[in-house]
């Protein structure tokens, strides 16, 4: 089955004063008909620009350099402006992290509803339209929602905005669904139910959904394949029990040692020594190779290409983690 | 063993006043209160030498205004804060520097006009621990016990990472040679790999310093990888406090079973999440008897009218839930 969304050697450089800032350079990975993948990535690592650069919504000094980013077949960075933004809403959505900063203050929850049903399909009735955005918020789990519906932004709790913003990303039934870091302002409780809403809409309706974090543990809990970024680029892909289980590049494995877990109460965690280095000057080869305890002379000079490996595993390093 | 610290039936309220409109609303006979925030309900804790204490809660369960309170800078509404020091002396600084505060955003915490050296030295030399001229010495020392060069010392916060200046506001706290520090959201503000470097950290400054912590922190994953016994407050009471090995293996509040079920875990591996119902209440307004009766699924009619009391379950495990009651 062809994948619904197939991005192809992405790059999105940023054309600063101070030189060119390679935020995503050479990222690939596909999504099909409702997966969940998991994009996971420390700061400055070009997770959100990755999410951006699907949409369109990259500004400058920003742009899209090269690669493809195939949506059901069609290519987004070929497409005019109009066309995207047609596309931008109803067949593919995003969630952001800050649903305050999303929502309209000043608009109530119907207004801002229904006009997003309204923008991209002028032949619904109002009725229709208040119908529709009414089931949209029962079904993320909002009780009494043709009271709630009336209220404005301010009336809802943190969780209560982060379901709105979902019922207002599902209303038009998009293809794909694109969440940047979307429960990292909420609580543990909160957060629990707004994964079980996701990983329900998603099964239902089959809508594909690309989870952006910097939690491991979310996305190992929600996910069927995982990326890890570094500096701009997926150093691994793969399934995410051969990801979680034996990870193989350095980075994803200090990674995974740095989270505290159960297990290793009371020991010092694993830690990746050094800080991510500077997007504007990456040196020539592998960009963890300063901070990397299996650095070779190679990891130097030159970066290390993806390669795919028998678990349907894809690494980028040249001396991997050998799991015992 | 007398504790270090010890936090009895502390209570702190917000109070919003009327303002003038509202006086004079009431005036005309209209009826308009004050709205008081009970941020911590009578709470009662003590922190022995050695311990690493850890708070959890969600947001609005009052766990940096206890916090705020244990480091001087909230005075309680009601009960009192004691601290008592293993190991006085005359001339050593007084009580009250003994406990000092980590913050969570190492942006806003450190002043961004003061070079690394003033910033770290500015409590000593005010409170005449060192003298001017030794400063540059101790800076150093002081920098070098969290990990960081000499050549920081001239530089200012904006030109350092967020790790590093987590760094620097500990090396401030340790400046004054403190016995506990109050750790607020400390790592929060981090990422996954600095996160893990400063834990690190902490866990060696104990061993090296003989260091005691309050840790609070809203992310249950670091409260059990750091603490002996955990504190689970919700909206401004404490409802369980257990060793760390009852919090994790036999957890008794169902509200402590709620966060534990509902903490994504790397060992867990995929899964359906099976979230509590409802949402947080505002604590302005929050419910009556048990805090916690509109979310649990347990709650019975003597969970909506009489607070359960937090009582002794296991030897050094409290938990405040009707549950528990004998009859």
């Amino acid at each position: 089955m062809a994948p619904i969304l197939d991005v192809r050697n992405l790059q999105t450089h940023f054309f600063t004063k101070s030189g060119v800032l390679k935020a995503v350079d050479g990222v690939s990975f596909q999504i099909g008909a409702g997966e969940i993948v998991g994009l996971v990535g420390e700061s400055g690592s070009g997770k959100s620009i990755t999410g951006f650069s699907i949409l369109g919504l990259v500004d400058a000094p920003g742009r899209i350099v090269g690669g493809e980013i195939l949506f059901k077949g069609n290519d987004l960075t070929k497409l005019p402006a109009t066309d995207i933004q047609k596309m931008r809403g109803s067949r593919i959505a995003m969630i952001f992290q800050d649903p305050m900063m999303t929502l309209n203050p000043v608009l109530r929850i119907e207004t801002q509803m229904t006009e997003a049903i309204q923008t991209h399909d002028s032949s619904v009735s109002k009725d229709e339209a208040r119908r529709r955005s009414r089931d949209a918020l029962g079904m993320v789990g909002i009780s009494s929602p043709d009271e709630r519906m009336r209220a404005y932004p301010h009336q809802f709790s943190g969780g209560m905005r982060q379901r709105v913003s979902i019922a207002i990303a599902m209303l038009n039934r998009p293809d794909l669904i694109i969440a940047d870091e979307p429960t990292t302002a909420l609580d543990v409780t909160i957060q629990g139910q707004v994964i079980h809403e996701m990983q329900q809409l998603c099964r239902k309706t089959k809508t594909a959904l690309l989870w952006i974090t910097h939690d491991l543990a979310v996305v190992a809990g929600i996910s069927s394949r995982i990326c890890v970024m570094y500096a701009g680029r997926i150093v691994e892909q793969g399934p995410n029990d051969v990801l979680i289980g034996s990870p193989m590049h350095p980075y994803t494995n200090g990674l995974l040692g740095s989270v505290p877990s159960q297990n290793l109460r009371g020991q010092p965690l694993q830690q990746i020594e050094g800080i991510v280095p500077s997007l504007l000057n990456l040196p020539p080869g592998c960009a963890f190779e300063n901070r990397c305890g299996r650095a070779l002379a190679q990891c130097k000079q030159s970066a290390p290409e993806e390669t795919v490996m028998d678990d349907q595993r894809i690494l980028r390093c040249f001396n991997k983690v050998e799991q015992s | 063993m007398t504790p270090l610290l010890t936090v009895s039936n502390v209570s702190r309220d917000f109070i919003k006043s009327l303002d003038l409109v509202a006086k004079f609303l009431n005036r005309l006979g209209q009826d308009h209160r004050e709205e008081i925030v009970h941020a911590v309900d009578d709470v009662s804790l003590e922190v022995f030498k050695g311990e690493v204490v850890g708070i959890v809660g969600e947001s609005g369960c009052g766990k940096s205004t206890l916090g705020k309170m244990v480091a001087g800078i909230l005075t309680p509404s009601e009960g009192q804060v004691r601290f008592e020091s293993a190991n006085k002396s005359d001339d050593g600084p007084p009580d009250d520097l003994k406990t000092q505060m980590i913050f969570q955003d190492p942006f806003s915490s450190l002043n961004p006009r003061k070079k690394v050296i003033d910033i770290v030295t500015e409590a000593p030399i005010h409170h005449g621990l060192i003298k001017a001229s030794e400063k540059r010495e101790f800076a150093i020392e002081m920098l070098n016990r969290v990990g960081l060069d000499a050549e920081a010392l001239g530089r200012y916060p904006h030109q350092f990472s967020g790790g590093q200046r987590q760094r620097i506001g500990i090396a401030r706290a340790l400046a004054v040679s403190p016995e506990l520090l109050v750790c607020d959201e400390s790592i929060a503000a981090l990422d996954v790999s600095i996160q893990a470097q400063v834990l690190n950290l902490f866990a060696k400054l104990k061993q090296d310093y003989d260091l005691t912590y309050l840790f609070i922190s809203h992310d249950i994953g670091v409260i059990e990888h750091i603490s002996d016994r955990v504190i689970v407050m919700y909206l401004g009471r404490i409802v369980e406090t257990a060793p760390i090995e009852a919090f994790v293996e036999q957890p008794n509040h169902p509200y402590t079973k709620a966060l534990l079920e509902g903490v994504p875990r790397l060992e867990i591996g995929q899964r359906d999440y099976e979230p509590v119902s409802g949402e947080i209440p505002s604590p302005l307004d929050p419910p009556s008897g048990c805090h916690f009766h509109p979310r649990c699924k347990h709650s019975t009619e003597r969970c909506k009218t009489v607070r359960p009391a937090l009582i002794e379950i296991a030897p050094d495990h409290f938990s405040a839930c009707h549950l528990n009651d004998s009859d």
